[in-house]
């Protein structure tokens, strides 16, 4: 027991805390893939899955029993270091970005001062895999999605940043929990109502950076057959359609305490308004997913270069106006 | 006022992507229309429309015969050549009954001496050649082969799609072994 006793607490914290964001993460993965099917199937008046199990209830979980039972392929000429890197590299980090998201007024693994640039500077780490798998592949359709995601990432990346540098010129830090209780209970105190400007820039940059369509380029089927993962197979990639859904929950999340008012709401605030807010979010994902085309390339750089940046960088020049003045 | 013009565009454009949702979202909440086969079926107002595989119409006044003549039109009218139609034959005339009917000829009778029967014996569509183009149901003079409203065309065998459209016409004539062997044959 003293060998226990001498692991210093905060470790054991982080530690129970990785592995509940691992099993929510793996949880959260597999209703998605199940909702986002039911969403497509009902909004284009087909059942979606529906023989496995009630309802098609158990359709993720096979899934997941075919991918993980695949053979896994390196193609030939491929550099397989880097190859089998980038959807270990497009998991973990993600991870990472739930340490500092405030489910809670008490339910936060590690509340970290730098919350906000800790999750954006790791998520960058994903358009890292996404480039990789593209690069390593060897191969055209990969290569070419590989050159989409860094131009798309790098270029959306900005007008996310100077969204949410609004919020946190506004509320005066970087802290997600401290963002969180600057908001009330009630929607109009929420910051969705002083900086909607901000939460539009920040919901377009959200479907960018998580490759939702229809700003899908790097996988446009299209065009470019799979995109990046056109060469992996079986959980390789399982991994990226993991990290695929897992971003989602982390960007619903980011927005929820960004401008959403987080785990407040009217009557008793807590996790519930949290996950109920971050599930509104990702039936938006889901709904917008099988409602627009896909973008063409030139259009996405046109959103991004002529609207979204002067907008969001307008925008902040008026808060720190604002905040200046008042 | 171009340049008013070209920043306010976009933002009315933004009006159509809410159209968008709205649409996908109606969609979403109506009733589904897949019909989920093995438990379903689809309902017999849509099959009317369906042209399934050949059949051959029954025959106005004697329900158990089919209306076909055995005229062979559709035979030669079908580009796959997969249907087998074989006539039934001249009945045989035995010398009695012969010079019974030139006897009665000598008298200056009319004689009615017996005729093939007008109707197949065999009608077989192989339907695994058969790309239901419909030219032998145009080609039909009598109007007696219709697109049947049949949706389970299912079999395991090759020749469990030699269809036999006289297999509902029990009034048929029935083949002779001669001649199944025959058609077996070729």
């Amino acid at each position: 027991m003293t060998f226990l006793a001498a692991i210093p607490s905060e470790l054991i914290h982080i530690v129970i805390g990785m592995v509940a964001i691992m099993a929510f993460v793996g949880i959260h993965v597999l209703v998605l893939v199940y909702a986002e099917r039911k969403g497509a199937g009902h909004i284009q008046r087909r059942p979606g899955p529906f023989e496995v199990g009630p309802h098609g209830i158990l359709q993720p979980l096979a899934d997941a029993g075919k991918l993980i039972g695949k053979q896994l392929f390196t193609p030939t000429n491929a550099d397989p270091i880097l190859f089998w890197m980038a959807p270990v590299l497009a998991v973990f980090p993600v991870l990472l970005l739930f340490v500092p998201m405030p489910f809670g007024p008490v339910v936060t693994v590690q509340e970290v001062n730098l919350g906000l640039l800790l999750i954006l500077a790791f998520a960058g780490i994903g358009v890292l895999s996404t480039m990789l798998a593209g690069w390593a592949s060897n191969n055209k359709f990969g290569l070419l999605g590989a050159a989409r995601t860094v131009s798309q990432s790098v270029a959306y990346e900005i007008p996310l940043l100077l969204a949410v540098l609004c919020i946190a010129f506004q509320k005066g830090s970087l802290n997600l929990s401290t963002i969180v209780e600057g908001q009330g209970s009630w929607p109009w105190q929420w910051n969705i109502v002083t900086q909607p400007l901000a939460f539009l820039i920040f919901l377009v940059c959200a479907f960018a950076e998580t490759n939702r369509a229809p700003f899908d380029l790097p996988e446009a089927e299209s065009e470019l057959t799979a995109g990046f993962h056109t060469e992996y197979s079986g959980m390789g990639f399982g991994m990226f359609f993991m990290a695929e859904y897992a971003n989602m929950v982390v960007v619903s999340g980011v927005c929820t305490a960004l401008f959403l008012g987080g785990w407040k709401g009217p009557g008793i605030d807590g996790v519930w308004w949290f996950m109920i807010k971050v599930y509104a979010l990702l039936a938006l994902f889901i709904w917008v997913r099988w409602t627009y085309p896909r973008v063409r390339f030139d259009q996405l750089l046109n959103i991004n270069w002529k609207w979204l940046i002067p907008l969001a960088t307008l925008n902040l020049l008026g808060t720190v106006f604002l905040m200046k003045v008042f | 006022m171009s340049m008013i013009r070209k920043v306010l565009e976009p933002i009315g454009d933004l009006w159509s992507l809410v159209v968008g949702l709205r649409i996908t979202g109606r969609n979403f909440t109506r009733p589904q229309v897949t019909v989920h086969y093995p438990r379903e079926q689809v309902p017999t107002d849509l099959t009317d429309s369906y042209r399934g595989p050949i059949a051959l119409v029954p025959h106005p006044r004697d329900a158990t015969k089919s209306k076909c003549t055995a005229c062979m039109i559709c035979v030669g009218a079908c580009p796959s050549q997969c249907i087998t139609v074989v006539k039934a034959p001249a009945p045989v005339i035995t010398p009695e009954q012969e010079k019974t009917f030139q006897e009665a000829e000598a008298r200056g009778e009319e004689v009615e001496r017996p005729v093939a029967p007008r109707e197949p014996v065999i009608w077989i569509n192989d339907f695994s050649l058969c790309s239901l183009c419909g030219m032998c149901v145009e080609a039909c003079p009598p109007r007696c082969l219709t697109f049947s409203h049949e949706l389970n065309a299912v079999g395991t065998s090759r020749d469990a799609f030699l269809h036999n459209l006289l297999i509902p016409y029990p009034g048929s004539l029935k083949p002779t072994p001669e001649q199944v062997q025959k058609l077996q044959e070729r």
